[in-house]
């Protein structure tokens, strides 16, 4: 299948949006309060909002969604990891949401194909940016046992972060700018919750790194057989 | 672009917008501002923008059947309504009535910024006009429980004068 520069682009952001809501949906029912619950969930109805204007613009939302195979999803690794504990979840949220805020503010300075939804995606993912910024204060700045499990998500999550700023076809945006106004901003963030901003490599193929060319992580393939499972079985559904 | 709208693209659209919506069924959707504009296109055929208050909310799709009927019932028959995401919805488009009836209703209305654009929760006091208010008791002494409270467009705050938890319609 050959695709067109934009479609490319559509296809990036909209599994990044697409997969994270799907991981967060996972959360219903377990979450450890009804209010993180709610939270949560809102968080993924927004994220799954943007993937259906994203998708939609690269073909049909359905079909992308429930009939592609892992290696044509083009999402980044770190949106596809388990929400592990709650720590490792805000701690993923964090290194994407103040990604994802970055980039749709500058796509909506534009003129480009992304500037409508940009424009008004920016103003949801600012409150998930809060949102994340907020739990990483006060769990890292909290309890004993809260800062060491989100010391340990954030360590953990630090090598999928440098595949953020790779470049996409048809993504018109200043990657090295983001890239520095990024680590500013978690690295402030990490310092005000008395964290350890991680040390390492934050990319490399042969560790983490290279879900934009369609390989993936063990888990995704596993969360994708969940999601696609009832569509792959009974064609045409619906309710 | 500029269109003129004609008597009767004028008269579609305030039936359009005396809709209620689906989830706070106290303000029309004139009032909450995210009915766009009615064209019509042609004998008996028209066309209504309509734009998401969130990109993912899910009552738009009720809105679009309501509004479908209500054009209908007006004896349009082919009625196509789109959305348009461009410019965005702020709840400055929120009418002062919905202000209102949102309060009166126990939600507490957003704020009318001084600047548009995304405001972090934790930098709106020094960019809003005004404080936020208690719709049960106006007291301004709150505080949040959560960002995100029963749909994406509220939070979850609660009154330290009466006690009373309560939604507030985020500014966005």
């Amino acid at each position: 299948m050959t695709t067109t520069a934009p479609t490319t682009a559509a296809l990036a952001l909209g599994d990044d949006a697409l997969v994270l809501s799907h991981r967060l949906g996972e959360w219903a029912g377990h979450a450890p309060v009804l209010e993180e619950e709610v939270a949560l969930a809102n968080i993924a109805l927004d994220l799954l909002g943007q993937a259906r204007v994203l998708l939609s613009t690269a073909g049909d939302e359905d079909e992308l969604a429930y009939l592609r195979e892992e290696r044509a999803f083009r999402n980044l690794q770190l949106v596809e990891q388990p929400n592990g504990d709650f720590a490792h979840t805000i701690a993923r949220q964090l290194y994407f949401s103040t990604y994802q805020h970055l980039l749709y503010a500058e796509l909506a300075a534009g003129e480009g194909p992304f500037a409508g939804l940009a424009a008004k995606a920016v103003k949801e993912v600012a409150y998930h940016r809060d949102h994340a910024e907020q739990w990483t204060l006060r769990l890292g700045d909290g309890t004993e046992v809260g800062h060491k499990k989100m010391q340990r998500a954030c360590t953990a999550l630090w090598r999928f972060t440098g595949e953020m700023f790779q470049p996409v076809d048809g993504l018109d945006v200043d990657l090295a700018g983001m890239e520095t106004a990024w680590l500013d901003s978690v690295r402030a963030v990490l310092h005000r919750a008395t964290l350890t901003v991680p040390e390492g490599p934050r990319t490399g193929a042969w560790t983490a790194g290279a879900g934009r060319q369609g390989v993936h992580t063990e888990p995704f393939g596993r969360m994708l057989a969940e999601m696609q499972h009832l569509h792959r079985s009974h064609p045409g559904a619906s309710w | 672009m500029v269109t003129t709208t004609t008597a009767l693209e004028a008269e579609l659209l305030e039936i359009a917008g005396s809709v209620p919506d689906p989830e706070l069924p106290v303000l029309t959707l004139q009032e909450l501002g995210v009915l766009r504009a009615v064209h019509v296109r042609g004998a008996e055929s028209v066309e209504v923008e309509l734009t998401p208050t969130y990109t993912g909310c899910p009552a738009i799709e009720a809105m679009s059947l309501d509004i479908e009927q209500a054009l209908h019932a007006h004896g349009i028959r082919d009625v196509t309504v789109r959305t348009v995401l461009r410019p965005a919805w702020s709840t400055d488009d929120i009418t002062a009535e919905g202000r209102r009836k949102l309060r009166e209703f126990g939600i507490a209305p957003p704020r009318v910024r001084e600047v548009s654009g995304p405001v972090p929760v934790s930098l709106s006091p020094t960019r809003m006009l005004e404080p936020l208010r208690c719709p049960h008791c106006g007291s301004t002494d709150t505080e949040l429980l959560s960002r995100f409270s029963s749909t994406a467009c509220k939070a979850l705050r609660r009154c330290l004068t009466c006690r009373e938890p309560f939604d507030h319609f985020k500014e966005l």
